[in-house]
């Protein structure tokens, strides 16, 4: 078993969100960068579940992004995983990114694992993509993983339950909660990291489809309209009165 | 050339988020000339030519659909053949489960550039472009979409539903469904409530309500509202409820019109997957609880007090 993983690097979730540049740019002043949390504790972490029942299983990172994601596919090799590849890319496109992962994985994996979104783009777009590129299937997702008989065997949520799939190899799975436990790497992964190969392509293709003109804040809520706690009555008047709400 | 709307059911009724989706496609049209057509998969119980009050010219029927609602595959090839021969020049999805399998995958297909979780008509003045939220809903973006076909998925709740009068006409279209090698093992449903993507009032309880046994209150309420039940996360990784309930960054995102949030203290990371809620409400004991800031009402007092007396007015709403 051969699997890819996805792995995107985001702001930390407590960063402060601002702009510069006329708005078209994030400030990344002061800002601590993290493996998106869902490529790390669900489709990495999942992948190296595997490894550990199958020590045959492979394992390999993807990044699409400049050297300065070089520090957190480091973290993730920490984590787990034989070895990183980056293809050098700073286009921000979905098709882009997909374009350049999909060129890799065609050269025999039999999983690609992405997270179910990244937190800063929250674009739910790469693992499609690659799928399509690929002519594969996907399912988008899951939180759960297994491989039983050749299959891959995914459960996710539908609306009001969940349904429990099976789809033979190669697959494109995108990883949400409930996937696998976070784990923390530790003194031994962190120095195997070191020695572990990363790799770096060239991107191999500049086709584009989207691009960012600028960011926005959300107005500042009005604030608060507190309503005493011995007539809450009042606040389901609100409710229905001024918010329309119920 | 037409603007295609790719709507949803649930129980055989085209879902509201799907008609959020028809009123923003059929804007869209509008703002392009031209025609509106609306796509709905599979049996249906409602009249689909009533789908003209909400602007659409025409409904193509696909009954059969196998079972593209697991298999993105055989969805995306279905789609790409009604795209070819309605020659799409834009699609709108509702930016769901269906929506997030199947539309990057339509978009590869068709070349046609794609904006996820869009919250605002496009604006045409110059070039393309469309407003989606990002950074977990602390900010949005102006994306420019540089290609002639566009797919947009349409967030839950940013678009008003509009109806007027209208009829539409009604095609039955008989595409084959390529078979598919995915595999549905089993599906089940979570006992009774509503589904949190889907809700348009969710309540929601944190740790301050101490235990399982305490989410009588917020279950009853949630009946009463129509609401769905949610939770924060470490109430989930405690198990007191289920997984599924966890809202926030590393769990479900939602925007419903109004979430009630008890005993959350409002960490940043349960506010990035809240913030998109119409009115939010916040109970919490503890005035200095950052929730209160993320607030449009807000009590301060113990949810033990508080909730049965809200239970009581709802119930004297009548
Ligand atoms: C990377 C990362 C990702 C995370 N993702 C998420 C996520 O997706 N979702 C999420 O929810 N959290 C997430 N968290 C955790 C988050 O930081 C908070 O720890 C969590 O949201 C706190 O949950 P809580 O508000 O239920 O509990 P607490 O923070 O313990 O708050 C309980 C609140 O209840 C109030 N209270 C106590 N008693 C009463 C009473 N009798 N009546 C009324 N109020 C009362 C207290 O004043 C307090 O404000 C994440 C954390 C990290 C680091």
């Amino acid at each position: 078993m051969k699997i890819l993983v996805c792995i995107s690097r985001t702001p930390d979730t407590t960063a402060k969100i601002s702009f510069i540049e006329q708005n078209t740019k994030f400030n990344p002043e002061g800002v601590q960068w993290i493996i998106n949390p869902y490529d790390e504790w669900y489709a990495l972490v999942r992948a190296i579940e595997l490894k550990e029942k199958d020590a045959s299983t492979i394992i390999h990172l993807i990044n699409i992004g400049t050297n300065e994601n070089e520090a957190i596919i480091r973290k993730a090799l920490a984590l787990g995983g034989d070895e990183a590849i980056r293809v050098d890319s700073g286009i921000d496109d979905a098709y882009h990114i997909s374009e350049q992962i999909a060129n890799v994985a065609k050269d025999g994996y039999d999983m690609i694992l992405t997270g179910k979104e990244t937190i800063d783009h929250n674009g739910s777009a790469i693992g499609g993509m690659v799928a399509e590129m690929l002519d594969c299937n996907y399912i988008s997702l899951a939180t759960k993983l297994d491989i039983e008989n050749g299959n891959a065997i995914v459960s996710r949520e539908i609306e009001g339950g969940e349904e429990r799939l099976s789809a033979p190899f190669p697959i494109v799975i995108s990883c949400q909660k409930g996937m696998a436990e976070a784990r923390i790497p530790n003194m031994r992964g962190i120095m195997a990291a070191r020695t572990k190969p990363l790799k770096v392509l060239a991107a191999s293709a500049n086709e584009t489809h989207t691009s960012i003109n600028n960011f926005d804040l959300p107005p500042a809520k009005a604030g608060v309209k507190l309503i005493p706690a011995d007539t809450p009555e009042l606040l389901v008047k609100l409710l229905r009165e001024e918010a329309k709400a119920i | 050339m037409s603007v295609l709307i790719i709507t949803e059911q649930s129980d055989k009724k085209i879902k509201k988020q799907s008609l959020e989706s028809i009123s923003y496609g059929v804007a869209v049209s509008k703002l392009l000339n031209v025609d509106a057509i609306a796509i709905v998969l599979g049996p249906s119980d409602d009249v689909l030519s009533s789908l003209g009050e909400y602007g659409v010219k025409k409904v193509i029927h696909q009954q059969t659909i196998g079972s593209i609602f697991s298999d993105s595959r055989s969805a995306s090839i279905l789609l790409n053949s009604i795209c070819d021969q309605e020659k799409a020049q834009m699609i709108i999805f509702s930016n769901s489960l269906f929506g997030k399998s199947v539309a990057p995958r339509l978009s590869v297909k068709l070349k046609a550039g794609l904006v996820t979780g869009a919250v605002k008509l496009p604006e045409i003045s110059n070039g393309f472009s469309v407003r989606r939220s990002v950074f977990s809903g602390k900010a949005f973006a102006d994306v420019k979409i540089t290609t002639p076909t566009k797919i947009i998925t349409l967030n839950a709740n940013a678009f008003e539903i509009n109806k007027t009068r209208g009829n539409a006409e009604v095609i039955e279209s008989n595409i084959e469904i390529t078979p598919s090698n995915i595999t549905v093992i089993e599906t089940k449903k979570n006992e009774g409530n509503i589904s949190l993507a889907d809700a348009d009032k969710v309540i929601s309880g944190g740790r301050g309500l101490k235990g399982p046994e305490n989410w009588g209150m917020i279950e009853e309420l949630a009946k009463l509202l129509g609401a769905a039940t949610a939770c924060s996360r470490p109430v989930a990784d405690s198990n007191w409820r289920p997984h599924h309930e966890h809202v926030g960054q590393t769990g479900v995102a939602i925007s419903p019109n109004l979430y009630i949030a008890v005993g959350i203290s409002g960490a940043i990371q349960h506010l990035a997957g809240v913030n998109r809620s119409k009115t939010i409400v916040v109970i919490n004991n503890d005035p200095e609880a950052p929730f209160f800031k993320a607030a449009d009402y807000g009590i301060v007092g113990d949810a033990f007090q508080v909730m049965p007396k809200i239970i009581e007015a709802v119930k004297n709403l009548g």
